[in-house]
């Protein structure tokens, strides 16, 4: 496969050295970690204007409250167990109906593509939902920049498969890899975003570190984890869960309260955060993200296509 | 002496009381916990609140059914908890139905339509049916009043109840999970150990009269 702008440099090139140190190592070294001043884990990225303005849920409440089912089934697992994944080096393979193919190391593949922060809504598909200060760049400018063909129609990707360092995946509770797909004009939005970073800082592993897809107008299980492919393709994929249960989880899985999960309802939602009292909340069609992304569903019936 | 009969002996120095007040501070507990702490499964409060009170009663419901085992395997003798076990597997149950009501889903309209609409809840719903006149009759004057042959029959609703509870939890979870699933094996487990002593005893005065 060709290997266009190849370059020595590795992803830890371009993080600060303090930043891949984990935050335990970060709290031990105490002297240390405070001498390496301010600016060591801080990433270099500018605000956007398709932030929502709501009050961000808290760095702790985003990464001890997770559902990633590699590290382990339960909420606290991830934030235990997902320390054991080594993420640099970390490279990407481009493969299918792209001009440039080929493993990209992760720093490679991020060159030139500007570094945004998103403050997203997301909204599982369990009816809870957080509100979280993303770091990333748009897919649709890395399509850009390796060349989608004419045949390309919807995106498949992967996350990595590593038993010895993901202890989930010593099980097989899914089928792993886990794999996600869109629709090529879904991964062309600009809302849609490759995210490797939160809340300023580079992302904790047990939230997809070190690059995941963040969709904010779908259920949470669409934004894929530790990417390792991406396929461009002719035909729609079949995601892990659709493959799991069909009649539950569907390849589209937009947020929609008017379309109900077999076993739950999805027309309100509990915000995380607010204490043992709070109301339910409504949720919103298409996550509130509908002005900008209900166009790409015209004509659609949405409770077939779920 | 034996072990079991100093376990025996020592056992009837306790109470069946205590276990009220070591199951209302437990569940009390939770609660202090779902209010004041906010990582982990406390992130989600009410979820957390919601899972940890079902787990409870769901261990709770697996003792009761342990105990006829283990007497007949080791001869520690348990039998006097059995109400007070019950009794406050009932009210925890109770304390996970009225959490799930009151603090998510909120509405008594989202209760009925949950009940009516999501098999896993309508199966969680039935235990708890199925309990209730368990707890009700959870009294000496009970046994008198329904004689204990059908008092006895009216208490093996437990089985299909923690069959429920169970059923409940594993269905409740996003794809087949280890730890719901393991709940179910014990209590299949259990509930087998029984069936095959049944069939035993049918099966032997046949063979006397053969």
């Amino acid at each position: 496969m060709r290997q266009p702008w190849k370059n020595d440099m590795n992803w830890s090139d371009v993080t600060p050295k303090a930043a891949w140190l984990n935050r335990r190592q970060l709290i031990a070294g105490g002297a240390a970690a405070v001498a390496a001043g301010p600016a060591w884990a801080k990433l270099d990225y500018k605000t956007s204007a398709l932030s929502t303005d709501e009050t961000p849920n808290t760095l702790e409440e985003i990464t001890t409250y997770n559902n990633y089912y590699e590290f382990g089934t339960r909420k606290s697992d991830p934030a235990a167990n997902a320390h054991t994944l080594k993420t640099d080096p970390w490279s990407v393979e481009i493969a299918g109906l792209v001009d440039k193919p080929g493993t990209y190391d992760l720093a490679e593949l991020m060159t030139g593509l500007p570094l945004e922060e998103r403050i997203y809504r997301f909204r599982c598909v369990e009816a809870w939902s957080m509100v979280i200060p993303w770091i990333g760049f748009e897919l649709g400018k890395l399509l850009e920049k390796v060349g989608t063909q004419p045949g390309a129609k919807f995106l498949r990707m992967e996350t990595v498969v590593r038993p010895e360092e993901m202890v989930g995946q010593r099980s097989r509770i899914l089928d792993w890899p886990y794999v996600e797909g869109l629709r090529l004009d879904e991964a062309m939005h600009p809302l849609t975003i490759m995210a490797t970073g939160l809340y300023g800082e580079e992302l904790p592993n047990q939230n997809g570190a070190p690059i995941r897809l963040v969709v904010p107008w779908k259920y949470g299980f669409k934004s894929i984890k530790s990417v390792v492919k991406i396929e461009l393709v002719a035909e729609q994929p079949v995601n892990t869960w659709q493959a799991i249960n069909a009649r539950e989880y569907g390849f589209y899985s937009n947020v929609n309260p008017e379309v109900d999960h077999p076993r739950w309802s999805q027309a309100s939602e509990r915000r995380i955060g607010g204490g043992l009292f709070a109301k339910r909340i409504d949720t919103q069609m298409f996550n509130g993200y509908g002005d900008q992304v209900a166009s790409l569903y015209d004509g659609m019936d949405l409770t077939k296509n779920y | 002496m034996t072990l079991a009969q100093s376990i025996n002996g020592w056992l009837r120095r306790v109470p069946a009381w205590t276990l009220y007040v070591v199951f209302a501070l437990w569940g009390g507990w939770y609660f202090y916990l779902a209010l004041t702490r906010s990582t982990g499964i406390w992130t989600n409060q009410v979820q957390g609140l919601e899972h940890v009170v079902g787990l409870l009663a769901l261990k709770i419901l697996i003792a009761i059914l342990a105990i006829t085992p283990i007497r007949t395997y080791t001869g520690i003798n348990l039998v006097k908890f059995r109400r007070a076990l019950g009794v406050s597997a009932f009210f925890l149950v109770l304390y996970h139905f009225l959490v799930w009501w009151f603090l998510d889903v909120q509405t008594l309209g989202r209760v009925v339509a949950d009940i009516i609409k999501r098999p896993y809840i309508t199966i969680g719903m039935g235990a708890l049916v199925l309990l209730l006149p368990l707890a009700v009759t959870s009294n000496n004057l009970s046994i008198r009043k329904l004689g204990p042959l059908a008092w006895r029959r009216l208490h093996w609703l437990t089985y299909p109840a923690v069959l429920l509870a169970a059923v409940h939890f594993v269905w409740l979870r996003k794809g087949w999970q280890l730890e719901p699933l393991t709940y179910l094996a014990i209590i299949v487990a259990l509930l087998l150990l029984r069936v095959k002593w049944r069939r035993l005893a049918l099966a032997l005065p046949g063979l006397s009269r053969g």
